[in-house]
């Protein structure tokens, strides 16, 4: 029986970037208890000796020549850009490490 | 009323200089302005777009030029296909007037082949939904009876052909959206083999499960579309680079003498509606008289499918949704001094993506991460594993296989809207192919006596046996004809006396 | 008061970690056809698939496979049969699908070695460093941040994104924990970098520019008490941007963490980076919670299965390593190991070596790297190669002094003014109109007119005191302005004195 907690939830929504309201957290922690249990079974048959599937389809190198293609103008790449100053992309203040 | 023939046939309307696509256009066009207020299956209408590719098409048709059989005939786009300069929402709030600076492969194949883009259509946010009630703009109505849905995510698409707004329309199928849209609205709907049709440009959902295909009200149309936009993309690392079946030969073929055809054990029965199952076992009965074989097959790790499925899903949702954060494109909320960006992507991520989509994101961050992997996300891939041993199995005893595509018919707008599981429980018999990466194709198979609404019979085939699907879906469909008389949408009602 | 450190060696064993990711010179980035010119106008080199734009689709750059594992034959390791991308999932401004595109668990390259020599109290030593693995990986873009005073993240208002560096290949070679180097570990971290750099540029497969970014070192540092196996917690140095700050940071962090050790206190775990001007190193943001990378295989690409005919082709085509093409340059110009050393140290070898290829003498190209040049470049603090006179210019600058048409001192003068931006040594003798004075005439006058001024010198040199021209010899230098030969001074002296 998987129990998820609203802090769980709290930290799921923190590393996916959601800001969720305390009530929206409780709502999702009792849906996602039902949804996990539900999908839970996978492991009922999910064997040692079963190798994982992650492509659907025997595919394998598959490349492309170095070669320069087009780009888009500086226009387009900025044309959806909320926010847009000096050719780049305007962005709020980053919280982050210094790259 | 040209609006309500098949593609082949207007294609011959046009090609005999009997109508114009600038015509043939215009007519769509205005029947989407009466009936779409009701409907809602565009998101956007492009009516100076279109009438300027249909006109083109004309032209060259004047002109003499080599044209592609679907030359100037209109289509509806699910808005999960970007378009260059249209706008691409995707259903979704989070893209509110975007428009794409490029052309998706499928629209630029369309293009290639002067098919005439009417708009885009509406879906469940995201491609995620069996019912298009989680677009952000409004749902869709099924034209069979307005207060049900016309099944999701591409409810939009398959609307949009039951409506006669559009004779030709494109879906994503991830795990059954092409499917099972097809199914509830009684049109025609195919899921290719996945790398069948190119991605590129296709707004991803879940990578390794998602596929464009056709939606149409026949299954030679369907092939007609399927042959246009298929075929191996440079820019989609995982596109077949193989010839694309011979799909329009097949349909025109339709002929099942000495074919195995196996039912699933496991796709009937339980949680089946009663008119559902009726309709299937006709349709066997059917084929069996056209001289197929029925053999009954077993896959036993289907039903372990769904649950994987919302597993694998969700996992790879939450990291192909990571992108909308608003600082390159879509909506920004929040942004004022002193505002961090990882304040304004939480805010703009909470206010942009519905219910549903950021439950998903949830479930499959959950699923990714750091202790839950090998249990969820990694034990949902071995599952994927079994089921294509599954079919693999089945495959030796049957050159396709069969069950309804939906356990039931189109249901109410809101019914299932606050029960997750109910909800996915749609998907019971479409997702097992998308799983495999095969190929499984929707027609209609009557209507359940119920409620008078139509029922969906599926065909599954191996990957890059495309073909089988519409050889077995053109025979099909041609005995069912004979034995109504005349295409089940002839019985459509939702839109009362202008159907 | 900082710590010295001979007592941090006295009680302490470093353990170091080196992690150096390399832009590869592809023409065109990893997953899409953009182009990588440094130093462009800011997003000119961007596409849908570099700015994650909904529905683009990655393809990988085959050359980026093959510099990869040229990469990791000249390190030694093991070639995978099969290896993947995985997507590396967490959020920030300047990667636009907020995942990188990486490898996780099925790099590419593993388990290899590089061998460095140290000029140790002992003589010349050799290191092992072991790798642990090469994968690749794709780079992010360039952030500007505005507003507040220093162009800092911290306290800035906002920030500008570039993308054209986001998806340029990168190669991330990562290192076991470095044993055993004691002191050492400053002068081994510095010596692997540069080793590693020296073969990646005999690879040609990237340009290895520290200044501009395109190789970069993480340096991982702990310590721990002499004869405890008790490993220390490790800090990770970033933003080391040339070998001397490579060196400079490690032994900075060896001290600074023998300080907290010594007061009890903990070094905590933390990303650091390195300050340029003093040497030192600061905390970067830590962050409150540990990320969850959430890593899975990257359903958008299908894997790596390279075939052993390449693989054997490339193997047979890696150039000679720099460690035996050293030591044959060292045998061909019979160099002392000492001389070998400081020409390595000072990393003119490369430059010398193209300067002798011109020509030049041996000893003659390295006296000029090493010693007038060497020291204009130490004045301005930039290395010799970064100086604007070429190898083509010092070969002829030699060739110019062997042919008597220079003296050392005037050849001094001409590299100062092509570093000064004068010109090649041809313009620069043009137009400072610079030449040995062999005109006898001219030459004799001067001499007299030395002899004239220091009558009592001359009457030695008469009496056979040869030493005593030295005098004269310099005056007639002087009243030449340096233009005379010297050689030619003395002869005609000694001549015109009875001598
Ligand atoms: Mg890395
Ligand atoms: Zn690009």
């Amino acid at each position: 029986m998987a129990e998820i907690s609203r802090d769980d939830v709290a930290n799921l929504a923190r590393l996916a970037r959601i800001d969720m309201a305390p009530a929206e957290l409780d709502h999702l922690a009792s849906e996602l208890g039902v949804i996990l249990n539900a999908v839970a079974r996978v492991q009922e048959v999910a064997g040692q000796n079963v190798p994982p599937t992650s492509h659907p389809l025997p595919l394998q190198n598959v490349y492309r020549k170095d070669e320069v293609t087009p780009s888009l103008t500086p226009e387009a790449a900025l044309s959806a850009a909320p926010a847009s100053e000096e050719q780049r992309f305007k962005v709020p203040k980053i919280l982050g490490e210094e790259a | 009323m040209i609006i309500k023939r098949n593609a082949a046939d207007m294609a011959a309307a046009l090609a005999s200089g009997e109508t114009t696509s600038v015509a043939l256009t215009q007519a769509h066009l205005d029947r989407i302005a009466e009936v779409d207020k009701e409907v809602h299956a565009f998101l956007h209408v492009d009516s100076e777009g279109a009438l300027a590719q249909a006109a083109l098409a004309d032209k060259k048709r004047a002109a003499g030029e080599k044209l592609s059989p679907l030359a100037g005939i209109p289509l509806a786009l699910k808005d999960v296909m970007v378009q260059k300069g249209i706008p691409t929402t995707c259903g979704s709030k989070m893209l509110e007037g975007w428009r794409p600076p490029y052309d998706s492969t499928v629209v630029s194949k369309l293009r290639a082949a002067d098919v005439v883009i009417l708009g885009k259509t509406n879906m469940d946010e995201f491609a995620m939904g069996s019912s298009t009630e989680n677009s952000a703009y409004g749902p869709t109505h099924n034209p069979w009876d307005l207060s049900r849905i016309p099944g999701g995510s591409g409810g939009g698409s398959s609307a949009s052909l039951a409506a006669f707004e559009a004779p030709l329309a494109i879906g994503t199928d991830t795990g059954g959206s092409i499917r099972q849209p097809a199914a509830v609205t009684g049109t025609v709907g195919v899921k290719p083999t996945y790398g069948g049709v190119s991605r590129y440009g296709l707004v991803a959902f879940s990578s390794s499960l998602d596929q464009a295909g056709p939606c149409a009200r026949t299954v030679l149309d369907a092939a007609l579309l399927h042959e246009v936009i298929a075929g191996h993309d440079p820019k989609d690392s995982t596109s077949i680079n193989a010839p694309v079946p011979a799909i329009v030969a097949a349909a025109k073929n339709g002929n099942v003498k000495g074919l195995k055809i196996g039912v699933i054990k496991e796709l009937q029965g339980e949680g089946y509606q009663a008119g559902v199952l009726n309709r299937f076992n006709e349709s066997l009965e059917l084929l069996a008289g056209l001289g197929a074989e029925i053999v009954e097959v077993s896959c036993p790790y289907f039903e372990y499918a769904l649950a994987a499925y919302y597993l694998i899903a969700p996992s790879e949702c939450s990291s192909n949704l990571a992108r909308f954060d608003a600082m390159r494109y879509g909506i920004r909320v929040g942004d004022a001094s002193g505002v961090s960006a990882e304040e304004v992507m939480n805010l703009t991520r909470e206010v942009g993506f519905g219910r549903e989509v950021k439950r998903r994101i949830i479930l499959g961050t959950y699923a990714l991460s750091s202790g839950y992997y090998d249990a969820y996300y990694g034990s949902a891939q071995k599952v994927r594993t079994l089921i294509k041993q599954d079919f693999d199995n089945a495959f030796l005893k049957a050159d396709v296989l069969v069950s309804p595509t939906a356990p039931t018919t189109a249901f109410k707008i809101g019914e299932k809207a606050d029960d997750p599981i109910a909800m996915y429980l749609n998907d019971i018999a479409t997702i097992p192919v998308n799983m495999a990466g095969i190929c499984g194709m929707s027609l209609p198979s009557g209507l359940a006596e119920e409620d008078n609404l139509p029922t969906g019979f599926q065909i599954m085939a191996p990957a890059m046996k495309d073909d089988r699907l519409y050889n077995v879906g053109a025979a099909l469909e041609a005995a069912l004809l004979s034995k109504w008389g005349a295409p089940i949408l002839s019985h459509v009602s939702g839109l009362g006396a202008r159907a | 008061m900082s710590l010295k450190y001979e007592d941090v060696i006295a009680k302490y064993e470093p353990v170091l970690g080196l992690e150096v990711h390399v832009e590869l010179g592809t023409a065109s980035k990893m997953f899409c056809g953009c182009n990588t010119i440094f130093g462009a106008e800011p997003n000119t080199q961007t596409c849908p698939v570099c700015l994650g734009l909904p529905g683009a689709l990655p393809v990988v750059n085959e050359k980026a496979i093959e510099y990869t594992i040229m990469i990791g034959l000249a390190l030694n390791c093991s070639i995978a049969p099969f290896s993947r991308f995985a997507r590396k999932n967490y959020f920030y401004p300047d990667m636009p699908k907020n995942f990188q595109t990486s490898q996780y668990d099925e790099p590419i390259c593993i388990n290899g070695f590089l061998d460095v020599e140290i000029d140790t109290d002992e003589g010349i030593k050799k290191f092992r460093v072991e790798i642990e693995r090469v994968h690749m990986e794709e780079d992010t873009g360039k952030s500007l941040h505005m507003g507040g005073a220093t162009g800092r993240i911290h306290g800035a208002d906002y920030s500008l994104l570039d993308y054209n560096r986001a998806g340029i290949p990168l190669v991330e070679i990562v290192t076991k924990i470095v044993p055993g180097t004691g002191k050492y570990a400053p002068e081994v971290a510095r010596a692997y970098v540069a080793e590693l750099r020296d073969i990646l540029r005999s690879l040609n497969v990237s340009d290895v520019k520290m200044e501009q970014g395109s190789l970069r070192c993480d340096a991982n540092v702990s310590l721990r008490l002499i004869g405890s196996d008790v490993l220390g917690t490790r800090s990770e140095t970033k933003n080391v941007n040339s070998l001397r700050s490579v060196e400079r940071a490690v032994r900075g962090e060896m001290i600074r963490h023998a300080e907290l050790l010594n007061k009890g206190e903990r070094v905590v775990q933390e990303t650091r980076h390195f300050q340029e001007d003093t040497g030192l190193t600061r905390s970067g943001r830590s962050k409150e919670q540990a990320e969850d990378y959430r890593y899975f295989p990257e359903p958008d690409l299908v894997p790596i299965v390279p075939d052993a005919t390449w693989i054997e082709t490339l193997r047979a085509a890696l150039p000679e390593k720099p460690s035996t093409h050293r030591k044959r340059l060292q045998e061909a110009w019979s160099v002392p190991d000492k001389e070998m050393a400081s020409m390595i140290n000072a990393d003119v070898l490369e430059i010398v070596e193209a300067t002798v290829n011109l020509g030049a003498d041996p000893a003659k190209a390295r006296g000029w790297w090493l010693g007038e040049i060497a020291r204009i470049a130490n004045e301005k603090d930039v290395t010799a190669a970064d100086l604007p006179i070429t190898p083509k210019d010092v070969a002829e600058i030699v060739a110019l002094v062997a042919a008597g048409e220079l003296t050392d001192k005037l050849a001094r003068q001409v590299i100062e003014a092509v570093i000064a931006g004068e010109g090649r040594p041809s313009e620069v003798i043009e137009t400072r109109g610079i030449k040995v004075v062999s005109d006898d005439g001219a030459l004799m006058a001067a001499i007299e007119k030395a002899i004239a001024a220091q009558p009592e010198v001359a009457e030695k040199v008469r009496g056979g005191n040869l030493p005593a021209a030295g005098a004269l010899i310099g005056a007639v230098m002087k009243e030449t302005e340096g233009q005379a030969d010297a050689a030619k001074v003395r002869e005609l002296l000694l001549k015109h004195l009875g001598q």
